[in-house]
């Protein structure tokens, strides 16, 4: 074979290979993001004819617009409590189901059934519960607080948000954590024992810091779909009472698809995405620090 | 000593059996309130529906409005046609990208894997001024494209981490005998590939089943909706009348609950092998 024939054989596998994944990845990802940042220069709206070129008024416009701040905090406190007792509930879970307990598997898969479902059923299961089950609940107690629905409280509408992700996720995070569990070594458990670790000091010394690993797993998993949440946000509280659970999803879709700001809806998407990228980049490196070697 | 041990184990039994009723509650509850008429709902939402009274309305209601045979026969044929794709256009892209260490396939590597952190929001503005200005909107085949696309990212790590340690010999012999790329990728390669499959398979299916905001940008037309879809729009348009809303809830859940009885070991493996990878 001469070496012309050998190039046009390699560019035709790479072609059969590559191309059928490249097209469709390029098509609906990479061409999108780039033109994207295009969109945030603009001021295209879909129900303009024409459009013009803006400079950087849109991020200008987003970044004096306290309403989009308001959101953004919201929606990190949202994150950071539904992130932190997602975890402990699932690494709880865990640490019960792998110590000598029968059912396991029965257990494990009853935790685990929330995550087969969507986002926008689970919401309207909960909505049902927070207005009906747990108001009656309340009226049989007698506990006051109980009796007027979490969903109509401002204040109490997002800690419902937060129970409800805490419940649809603790039994994802909790088979990462039984998988942790399982993979530390026997001969370092047993040394430990033999030296006189039991019980807690066991766990803080020897268990947790072997975990390490899950621990990273689980916090960037959490943290990125928190980020993201948008279908239970919508069918729980529709972001409401008075906008107090508008998380930032649904603070995008609704800038780019009821207002029909395109431009300013995507250079908040572009916040969006730049805060992922940084919350989820330093929690691995900052996590990765507690790794030690088995 | 011993006493104390069986104390504490009692304490554990308890506990987790206690957290199991308390996750489990909220199915229980929509299905026992799925057969009461609204009222009954409302005046108890705990008690069971009087033997008497059980009946099938709820359920016969929410399927037509739901037009639930439509919608869960698009969500089959999107979500399998859909998760075919993935994972036929990107295990073989892995294994390209494995087996020939050229500079451009690294770094085409590299940007499938940062694809990962890219939140769907952040292209969800301009994919639809793109498709909606293209007239691509309202169509199937444009959102099965489109899943195809979203699932490159996640597939091809986790092809291209299993591909990495199958030994390459295997396939030169293969070379040697005549057999062209294609054919020792779908007669050695694939093969060998069938446990990361199942663990990309459930974890696709999984979520294209349950996807609500892309289908809902694309699909328009209500003939076309998928199951999250017509659950929304049901809700939407009934919201008073709260019985057969539950009915509803129990007809989308059902489904899934009886596909996870019967591959409930595999599904469990799938999503520890993807988390860990």
């Amino acid at each position: 074979m001469d070496r012309n024939s050998k190039l046009i054989n390699k560019i035709g596998n790479f072609i059969i290979f590559m191309g059928p994944s490249l097209i469709a990845f390029s098509c609906v990802l990479v061409i999108p993001f780039l033109y994207g940042f295009y969109l945030t220069f603009t001021d295209y709206s879909p129900i303009a004819i024409t459009y013009d070129l803006v400079g950087i008024n849109n991020y200008k416009a987003v970044f004096a617009d306290k309403e989009f701040w308001g959101q953004f905090i919201k929606t990190l406190s949202y994150v950071f409590y539904s992130t932190l007792f997602c975890n402990l509930l699932a690494f709880i879970l865990a640490y019960l189901l792998t110590s000598n307990i029968k059912g396991r598997n029965f257990l494990r898969g009853g935790f685990f059934t929330p995550n087969l479902i969507g986002g926008i059923v689970l919401g309207y299961i909960w909505k049902f519960i927070f207005a009906n089950v747990v108001t009656q609940f309340g009226n049989i107690i007698g506990y006051g607080p109980l009796t007027t629905s979490f969903l109509t409280h401002p204040d109490r509408a997002i800690v419902a948000m937060v129970i409800v992700t805490v419940w649809q996720y603790a039994g994802y995070l909790m088979l990462i954590y039984i998988a942790g569990f399982v993979g530390i070594p026997k001969d370092i458990q047993e040394a430990s024992e033999i030296d006189g670790a039991t019980g807690l000091t066991k766990l803080v010394r020897i268990t947790i810091p072997l975990m390490v690993p899950s621990f990273i797993i689980c916090l960037f998993i959490m943290i990125s779909r928190g980020f993201m949440t948008y279908d239970l946000n919508l069918a729980l509280t529709n972001g409401q009472p008075y906008g107090s659970t508008r998380l930032l999803s649904m603070h995008i879709y609704q800038k780019a698809f009821q207002a029909n700001e395109y431009g300013v809806g995507q250079a908040e998407a572009i916040i969006l995405f730049v805060t992922v990228a940084i919350a989820t980049v330093s929690q691995v490196l900052l996590t990765k620090r507690f790794e030690v070697e088995a | 000593m011993k006493e104390k041990t069986k104390v504490l184990s009692y304490v554990k039994y308890i506990l987790i059996y206690f957290l199991l009723i308390l996750f489990v509650i909220p199915f229980y509850l929509m299905l026992i309130n799925s057969f009461k008429t609204t009222q009954q709902f409302v005046d108890d939402p705990f008690s069971l529906p009087a033997i008497n009274k059980v009946g099938f309305d709820n359920f016969i209601s929410a399927f037509e409005k739901m037009n639930f045979s439509r919608a869960i026969g698009n969500s089959i044929t999107i979500t399998t046609i859909g998760v075919f794709l993935v994972i036929l256009t990107s295990s073989m892209a892995a294994y390209f990208l494995v087996r020939h260490k050229w500079k451009i396939n690294r770094v085409i590597f590299a940007i499938f894997v940062a694809s990962m952190i890219v939140p769907f929001q952040a292209v969800m503005i301009p994919l639809v001024s793109i498709y909606g200005r293209m007239n691509l909107m309202n169509s199937k085949w444009v959102l099965m494209f489109m899943y195809m696309g979203f699932g490159q990212g996640f597939a091809i790590f986790i092809f291209h981490g299993f591909i990495k340690n199958i030994p390459i010999e295997m396939e030169e012999s293969a070379l040697i005998d005549g057999c062209n790329k294609l054919q020792s990728f779908f007669k050695i390669v694939l093969p060998l590939l069938k446990s990361v499959i199942m663990t990309v398979l459930i974890l696709d299916v999984l979520w294209i089943w349950n996807d609500y905001l892309l289908p809902s940008l694309v699909l328009l037309s209500p003939g076309e909706r998928t199951l999250p879809l017509s659950t929304y729009s049901f809700f939407n348009t009934y919201s008073v009348d709260y019985a057969p809303l539950m009915a509803g809830i129990v007809l989308t859940i059902i489904p899934v609950l009886i596909a996870y009885l019967f591959s409930q070991k595999y599904i469990i493996k799938g999503v520890v092998q993807g988390a860990i990878k």
